[in-house]
């Protein structure tokens, strides 16, 4: 139950969509767009969120686009994980998406809300940062499109009235080599004691990380000495883990240390698996 | 003053159209139990984790204490009162799938949907499924059972 009013509506296009936003905002009310709506009903309940009108975007067709034949590939904000993962169009981010929450809740979670939610872990922007996706952002000013990296600094950086429409990912990324894997303090569902994703492009390692700081992270230094092949592969991930972005989670889920242990563990199978062993 | 934000919503459930009168904030749980009196759908921990209060929004399962009831306006909601003599129903009793049976009606939806969508569905299917479902007197052993006979049967049927 959400102990307060709030209007809901539910536009048909985007021009519709900002210009309800708009309105609303004049009048007071601090709309808030509105995917699956789990957070905003689940934070809500707790005094969390407060906000007088919602602005569902699961009706505005562009949100919904899911275009697997295209190049780029275009995904939707207001498509469902379990939609993403059952046509697969990216499998990197099919096996991020299969790992939030449970089924029934990634019926209801969309891709937007997973990336733009207050709750910090945000999975599904680990392969959206190794793939180098480009993001399609509308607001007041209209629509623009940018690169997901340079818009996400520990969260996605939208102005006010702003809203994600669509991801696009370069097609011949999407099929390259990966590695994905979610390790939690215990159970097969529940937040992430570290999730790391990565991939190899053109003989590089990219890498992104939940889990392990309150918010997602691909860093280039992270990166640079995961790559630097003149050291053997414990050095360079111990030189990764030591550049990690700061803090360090450190809660009951995980402390600091062992959450640096597991992370480095991570890397090392990453490394092993995406074809490193004989460095190691 | 705020606004009320009351408004009289027309909901198909169970194959019927029902009208309700609502706040657009409220959930589809809370309406279907306290504004239509089908109390099927449970509310555990109201916060996405039990579903307890899960329910089929157009065949798929969905918790209900994260959904308001404003969005399922032209769907089809199906809640545990809908089920009619459901081979699930049949295999939790036979099986004995349940103690106190609070988590029941939540299991059963999903594990309905799930045999009406993937009748060929292996264990790891089985597994993420039923792991959006959570049973404190921990009967799984007799769920997985009882959801395992059902997908069986509904295999031979599908054959025919
Ligand atoms: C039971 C449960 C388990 C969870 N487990 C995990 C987990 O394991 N890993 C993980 O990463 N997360 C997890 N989460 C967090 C979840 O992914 C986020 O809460 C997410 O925000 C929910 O998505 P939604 O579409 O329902 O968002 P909503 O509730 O609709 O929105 C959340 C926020 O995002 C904003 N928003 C939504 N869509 C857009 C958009 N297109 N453009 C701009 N802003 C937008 C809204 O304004 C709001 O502020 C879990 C959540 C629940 C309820
Ligand atoms: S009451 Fe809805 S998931 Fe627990």
């Amino acid at each position: 139950m959400v102990p307060f009013d709030f209007a809901y509506y539910r536009p048909q296009s985007i021009a519709e969509a900002t210009a309800l936003f708009a309105a609303l905002e004049r009048d007071g009310k601090r709309p808030l767009y509105y995917g699956g709506g789990t957070e905003i009903i689940t934070l809500s309940r707790l005094n969390l969120v407060r906000t007088a009108a919602v602005i569902d975007m699961k009706a505005i067709p562009e949100c919904r686009v899911l275009d697997a034949s295209a190049d780029p590939l275009v995904f939707g904000a207001a498509l469902s994980l379990t939609e993403l993962e059952e046509a697969n169009p990216f499998p990197l981010l099919t096996k991020a998406a299969r790992e939030v929450a449970d089924r029934t809740a990634r019926n209801q979670i969309t891709l937007g809300g997973n990336i733009c939610g207050q709750i910090f872990y945000r999975e599904t922007a680990l392969p959206l940062f190794v793939a180098e996706a480009d993001v399609i952002v509308a607001g007041p000013y209209g629509v623009r499109q940018c690169r997901f990296n340079d818009l996400f600094h520990q969260q996605l950086q939208l102005g006010r009235g702003e809203f994600i429409v669509q991801f696009k990912v370069d097609r011949a990324t999407a099929t390259l080599p990966h590695f994905h894997r979610k390790r939690r303090k215990q159970g097969e569902v529940g937040y992430p004691l570290v999730t790391i994703a990565a991939l190899k492009k053109d003989g590089a390692i990219r890498v992104a990380f939940s889990g392990v700081c309150p918010f997602p992270f691909r860093s280039a230094e992270v990166e640079a000495h995961l790559n630097d092949r003149s050291r053997p592969a414990a050095e360079r991930i111990q030189a990764a883990v030591a550049a990690f972005p700061r803090p360090i989670l450190h809660d009951i889920e995980g402390s600091a240390d062992y959450r640096l242990f597991v992370a480095a563990k991570l890397l090392e199978d990453a490394l092993r698996e995406l074809g490193e062993e004989e460095t190691m | 003053m705020e606004e009320t934000t009351k408004r009289e919503l027309v909901l198909s459930i169970n194959g019927e159209r029902r009208a309700v009168v609502a706040r657009q904030a409220e959930t589809l749980l809370f309406v279907l139990r306290d504004g239509l009196g089908l109390t099927g759908a449970k509310p555990g921990c109201l916060n996405g984790d039990c579903g307890a209060c899960t329910v089929l929004v157009n065949g798929t399962p969905i918790k209900s204490c994260m959904m308001l009831a404003i969005e399922t306006v032209g769907k089809e909601i199906t809640t545990i009162e809908g089920l009619d003599d459901a081979p699930i129903q049949h295999a939790f009793v036979r099986h004995f799938a349940f103690q106190c049976g609070y988590c029941t009606p939540g299991f059963i939806m999903n594990a309905h949907a799930l045999i009406e969508r993937h009748p060929d569905a292996d264990e790891t299917t089985i597994q993420e499924w039923l792991e959006a479902n959570i049973c404190r007197c921990t009967s799984y052993q007799e769920i997985e059972t009882a959801v395992k006979e059902a997908l069986a049967a509904k295999k031979v049927e599908t054959k025919f």
